[in-house]
């Protein structure tokens, strides 16, 4: 791994703060969004076990 | 059959449900080998150094910010003339994802062009219009939130949407209609003369289909999401009615929000 590792020189923090960023927002995206599926999800399983009409 | 079936919120609940699962192993595959291989397989840039690396996250999120613009558009236009209610969710649901997208572009361009032009910000023509283009996006989210009624939100958000249609058109060609800015012109050309080395070109393109199959399975996602939220709305105006229907006044409020 340390050998495949790029000599980003003296751009090594633009590069990988552009990485960090880019990573960063996308995992922040997925997270957000399954998180929010799963909880809605959850509410609505709930309110149709209570007795709500089914589809 | 019609693709106009799949607006039914029943039918398109069971057909994404099959594509999403696809779609997500698509993107972590071509995520995944076109960031390891642009990140640790390509070379510097003879001009630029190892900053060209920075291209790969760059260019797929300024192009997917552009484009899922104009897919809400879309959205909204079919929403505004056919009154499809997956359509208004389907544009509800790209918006964080266009601003998310957007916001990555914005902040690696000036990552890149810090060292590059020496300024991370300059008042250019890409530039500015992606500004711009980004504060739509946050507008248009911000109107969804800010309206109770659904369709009254899914109506005032497709014409705001509409109207930003023109900043979208205006950043994919703004480097083609004004020189005089610091942004160089198109990364990805149908000149082959004017397109970057096939050495960056071809990790470039892997990736790029990883942000598409990363955006459809996001959309799919937060669309299903969206159709869940409003059956919990119907369900709770629906229990708030017969109660009050059982005992007139006993019920204030509250239950039509969801």
């Amino acid at each position: 791994m340390a050998d495949l590792w790029p000599d980003l020189g003296k751009y090594t923090f633009a590069v990988l703060s552009s990485y960090g960023v880019g990573l960063g927002g996308i995992l922040g995206l997925i997270a957000w969004s399954m998180r929010a599926n799963a909880k809605t999800r959850a509410e609505l399983d709930a309110l149709e076990k209570r007795g709500g009409p089914r589809r | 059959m019609s693709i106009w079936e799949f607006a039914n919120p029943a039918r398109f609940m069971k057909l994404s449900g099959r594509v999403l699962p696809f779609a997500a192993v698509l993107a972590g595959l071509c995520l995944g080998v076109g960031l390891g291989w642009g990140f640790f397989l390509t070379p510097d840039d003879y001009q630029q150094g190892s900053t060209v690396k920075i291209i790969y996250i760059h260019v797929p999120a300024a192009t997917m910010a552009i484009n899922i613009y104009g897919m809400m558009g879309v959205m909204s236009l079919i929403w505004l003339i056919r009154r499809h209610h997956v359509s208004a969710l389907a544009g509800r649901a790209a918006a964080p994802i266009g601003a998310v997208m957007t916001l990555i572009a914005l902040i690696t361009g000036a990552l890149w062009g810090a060292p590059m032009w020496g300024t991370p910000w300059e008042w250019d023509p890409r530039l500015t219009s992606f500004l711009i283009l980004f504060l739509f996006y946050v507008g248009y989210i911000a109107l969804w939130e800010a309206i109770d009624d659904p369709d009254a939100a899914s109506d005032l958000t497709a014409v705001l949407c509409l109207v930003g249609s023109v900043f979208a058109i205006v950043s994919r060609y703004a480097v083609l209609f004004w020189n005089q800015g610091l942004h160089q012109g198109a990364t990805l050309s149908m000149d082959a003369e004017e397109n970057i080395s096939d050495v960056f070109w071809q990790p470039l393109v892997i990736t790029m289909a990883g942000f598409f199959f990363l955006f459809l399975a996001l959309l799919l996602l937060r669309t299903r999401t969206g159709i869940r939220r409003r059956r919990i709305r119907a369900l709770r105006m629906a229990a708030h009615a017969s109660a009050e229907a059982a005992e007139p006044g006993a019920v204030e409020g509250g239950a039509a929000h969801g």
